[in-house]
């Protein structure tokens, strides 16, 4: 049915798309003023940023960060959900309320929580990011990998494809690493970018366990700087979308992209 | 299954801390005056500001995030448009905490850019009242991603609207006005009330961007909670689990009031 | 009740012409199939007549007055749908009171109506109850009631039955055909379903690609096809290509083989035709030397009363339908000699170029 646009359609969307994009628009703005005379146009707050050896340190972190929690939560999940899903579909609503638990307690709450059990634990794991951060960071991406997974396995047949395997003699191990993954490949990829993009922004947590991770370092800068914080909300603005986008180009990433949360 | 013993250790175990270190007092006996504490200023102020915050943001939010995804699904509209907005949504949704801040400040700020703007124009908000580093702008930010959870969530409960129940009312002489009230709107509502609870709880579990936005200036529980982790107030070190207990209970409370209302609004699906 | 009049009808979707034209004049009262292979238009055509689009050009009347540019919703026009309808937010009772609500019915009137019509349609004890507590046979009779309530005056039915299982079909189609005899109620049908349409309409109109091949009543569509679409879409016919021999004596010639053919006359000697032939009336024999038409029996398909038999003439395939008893005398491998009356075959004129028209089977 082709039609014209409605009128109402127009000006709803085009409020949403001011809404979203004076901000962005914005912050552009402000990153090519010069952060010593407040003017138009220089690209000196991104020298600034590219200059500065803390800005590199943060975002490794970060991005050792996210790739650490990405593999424990697969190595987690995807034996489960596979399980659950062959084995145990009782369990499926179970372990789907699990998964709400994260989206319920609050990461305020969860870092009260944690600081509190795991005070006193060894160095390597209580003093380090890699050790205490990503051992939240898994929590609050729990949601995320779960749902992406659990919608990739429920569009493949699990059953059919497991007892096709094992009837051709594929061991367990054979059947889930060359059967079930390549199968999955793609929502496990949805999964592993959303959750990139999560810890990649997460600031509640790392800034008050005191860890000095790419968020606390925006906000390092952004309490001292002003205007060179710009050019690393654009940045980081671009992470997020970069992983958005390559979800969709992805494509299966449809079940977890209904599921992306906020804050 | 080492899952369950992961989600135990670093998720239930945590909680569970939470929960009765706020009935604990300074030497570790019981007491139930942490959370009675919670019902004396500051904090009663700041649950006030926050359930509003949350309320504003989920009910703005989702009335907004609604109508903007209607527009992009309904007949009429180029596709492209859906798949774009879809994108752009999940980008939003996930864009809070310190870099959201940071736009609202360089846009609203009181040298932002929309702000300067305005001022040129003869109407500098900072003069009538308006501040970004207030409820209000908080209230802002929140929407940026408020809107668009709103959008992607309620998205496929769009889609489920049937063409034909809309032909079907046209075909009967009702209006479009008429189908909303007694159609769409009716069968959108198990999924509207869902949404709205969700937004709820994502907005009264924020803490970056508001504290990104004003520094810990604003009277929030999260807020508070930050303050006194990060802080020098070490007289009641279970105020903050208290305070934590209360926002279980403030969700608590909502589901309390979302589940009967879900019920009546989906007893046709039973 | 109100005549329907197409007036030179066309909707053109980007480039693909979904109708290209159509006329149709529909009587007060008379229940009128579209029937057609998916995408040929038909569901096209009601969606302009119930107003939910509009025709790129023509026009439509409803009771003589041209309706083209009236809103669906001050047409007054019924419409049942394929299937799932039915508002899942009311009962079967509030679907059914619906339209009389809008309007603002008195609310003693619209119970009395909706008792009335749920009586009708045979579902008087399920009027408290959700659709999706319904079977899909139970649904579209509600659907009915629902479109019926408001009193319209044409009902228009896109397909009602296709969701639902052979046996509620016939027994829904029968019970429509009888409500809209009672009611006198003008009727638009869309179907693709071509057993339907001949057993419900007063005519049937048979579209491809947007146009109207035929239209005509049931008896003369099936028995006189009009164009060589109708022939192939409508029951299962015999074509065979042939060419006439002598047209006084309305004679065909048949891969070298005369065969009497009363439809011949007046066709030129020498002409390319295509031989209609049903099923039902092609006689089979054990072949004796004396010529004819001489088959080798390929397969049997028992159709219960009557079983089908499969004849291979090496240059073109028949059908024939025997009485079960009688297959079993021409069991595969036998060789067989095809014969029809002459009055039951029809002849089609072939142009030089034109091709026999090739219908996908899942259209069917």
């Amino acid at each position: 049915m082709r039609r014209w646009i409605a009128p109402g359609a127009v000006i709803w969307l085009l409020i949403g798309a001011a809404y979203f994009l004076i901000p962005l628009v914005a912050t552009s703005v402000y990153s090519l003023k010069s952060n010593q005379t407040g003017t138009c146009c220089t690209l000196e707050n991104y020298g600034t940023i590219i200059h500065d050896p803390a800005f590199w340190k943060s975002i490794r972190i970060s991005f050792v960060l996210a790739l650490e929690t990405i593999v424990i939560g697969l190595v987690l999940l995807v034996p489960t959900v596979y399980w659950v899903n062959l084995k145990l579909p009782r369990l499926r609503p179970v372990i789907g309320f699990l998964a709400l638990i994260p989206f319920v307690v609050p990461p305020i709450v969860l870092v009260v929580g944690l600081l509190d059990v795991f005070r006193g634990t060894p160095d390597w794991f209580y003093a380090k990011p890699y050790g205490f951060l990503v051992a939240a960071y898994v929590i609050l991406a729990f949601p995320y990998i779960y749902f992406a997974l659990d919608a990739g396995f429920r569009a493949i047949d699990v059953h059919t494809l497991t007892e096709a395997s094992q009837s051709l003699g594929a061991s367990w191990r054979t059947t889930l690493g060359r059967v079930i993954l390549p199968n999955i490949q793609g929502a496990a990829l949805a999964g592993a970018l959303l959750t990139l993009a999560i810890v990649m922004g997460e600031y509640t947590i790392a800034s008050l366990s005191t860890f000095d991770t790419f968020p606390v370092y925006i906000q390092y800068v952004n309490e001292n700087q002003g205007y060179p914080a710009s050019a690393l909300v654009l940045l980081s603005f671009g992470i997020t979308w970069a992983a958005m986008v390559a979800i969709a180009l992805v494509g299966i990433g449809r079940g977890a992209q209904t599921r992306v949360g906020g804050a | 299954m080492p899952f369950f013993a992961y989600a135990l250790l670093f998720l239930f175990l945590p909680s569970g801390q939470v929960m009765v270190g706020a009935f604990r007092d300074v030497d570790g006996g019981f007491t139930l005056d942490n959370l009675r504490t919670l019902f004396e200023e500051p904090y009663r102020t700041q649950f006030r500001n926050s359930i509003e915050v949350s309320l504003v943001t989920a009910l703005l939010g989702g009335l907004l995030g609604f109508l903007i995804a209607y527009s992009a699904i309904r007949e009429g509209t180029p596709r492209f448009i859906r798949s774009a907005l879809t994108t752009f949504s999940a980008v939003a949704a996930n864009f809070a905490g310190i870099p959201l801040a940071f736009a609202f400040i360089a846009t609203l700020g009181t040298i932002g850019v929309l702000t300067t703007f305005l001022a040129d124009l003869g109407f500098n908000p900072y003069d009538h009242g308006f501040s970004l580093f207030t409820k209000t702008g908080v209230e802002l930010a929140y929407l940026y991603f408020q809107i668009p959870l709103m959008i992607l969530v309620i998205s496929p409960a769009i889609d489920g609207l049937r063409r034909e129940w809309r032909e079907a009312c046209a075909s009967l002489g009702a209006s479009s006005f008429q189908f909303w009230r007694h159609v769409g709107v009716p069968i959108l509502m198990p999924s509207l009330l869902s949404a709205v609870i969700l937004l709820f709880g994502n907005s009264f579990a924020a803490y970056a961007t508001a504290y990104g936005l004003t520094g810990g200036q604003v009277g929030l529980v999260p807020i508070y909670i930050g303050y006194l982790l990060s802080g020098d107030v070490l007289d009641n070190p279970h105020l903050g689990q208290a305070l934590a207990v209360g926002m279980f209970v403030v969700l608590a409370l909502m589901m309390l009031l979302y589940i009967p209302l879900q019920r009546r609004a989906s007893r046709w699906t039973r | 009740m109100a005549t329907v009049e197409l007036r030179e009808l066309r909707r053109v979707f980007g480039d693909v012409v979904a109708l290209d034209g159509i006329e149709v004049e529909i009587e007060s009262g008379e229940f009128l199939s579209l029937l057609g292979p998916s995408g040929c238009g038909k569901t096209t055509a009601l969606r302009l007549v119930a107003g939910f689009d509009r025709p790129t050009s023509g026009r439509v009347l409803l009771g003589g007055k041209d309706i083209t540019n009236v809103p669906p919703n001050r047409r007054g026009i019924g419409m049942v749908f394929q299937a799932y309808s039915l508002f899942p937010n009311m009962t079967a009772e509030a679907n059914v009171a619906f339209g009389l609500k809008v309007r603002k019915d008195p609310r003693e009137a619209r119970s009395r109506r909706v008792a009335e019509l749920l009586e009708l349609v045979g579902l008087a004890d399920a009027a408290k109850r959700y659709p999706h507590q319904l079977s899909g046979g139970m649904q579209q009779r509600v659907a009915l009631a629902r479109a019926l309530a408001i009193e319209p005056s044409v009902l228009l039915l896109d397909e009602p039955l296709s969701a639902l299982d052979a046996k509620v079909r016939l027994q829904l189609r029968e019970e429509i055909r009888r409500i809209q005899t009672r009611l006198g109620i003008t009727t638009i049908y869309v179907t693709h379903d071509q057993e339907e349409a001949l057993s419900i309409s007063d005519r049937v109109a048979v579209l491809s690609r947007g146009r109207i091949e035929q239209i005509a009543p049931p008896a003369e569509i099936y028995g006189a096809p009009g164009t060589p679409f109708v022939a192939e879409f409508v029951g299962t016919m015999n074509r065979v290509q042939a060419t006439v021999g002598d047209p006084e004596r309305g004679e065909v010639e048949i891969s070298g083989t005369g065969v009497a053919v009363a439809a011949a006359r007046g066709k030129m000697r020498g002409e390319r035709v295509l031989l209609l032939v049903r099923p039902e009336t092609v006689g089979l024999e054990a072949a004796t030397d004396g010529g004819g038409l001489v088959g080798e029996v390929v397969s049997h398909t028992f159709l219960g009363a009557v079983t089908r038999l499969h004849v291979d003439t090496g240059t073109a395939e028949w059908s024939a339908d025997l009485s079960t008893e009688r297959a079993s005398a021409l069991p595969v491998g036998a060789r067989v000699q095809i014969n029809f009356p002459a009055e039951s075959a029809q002849v089609l004129s072939l142009g030089e170029t034109e091709e026999l028209p090739v219908i996908d089977p899942d259209d069917r």
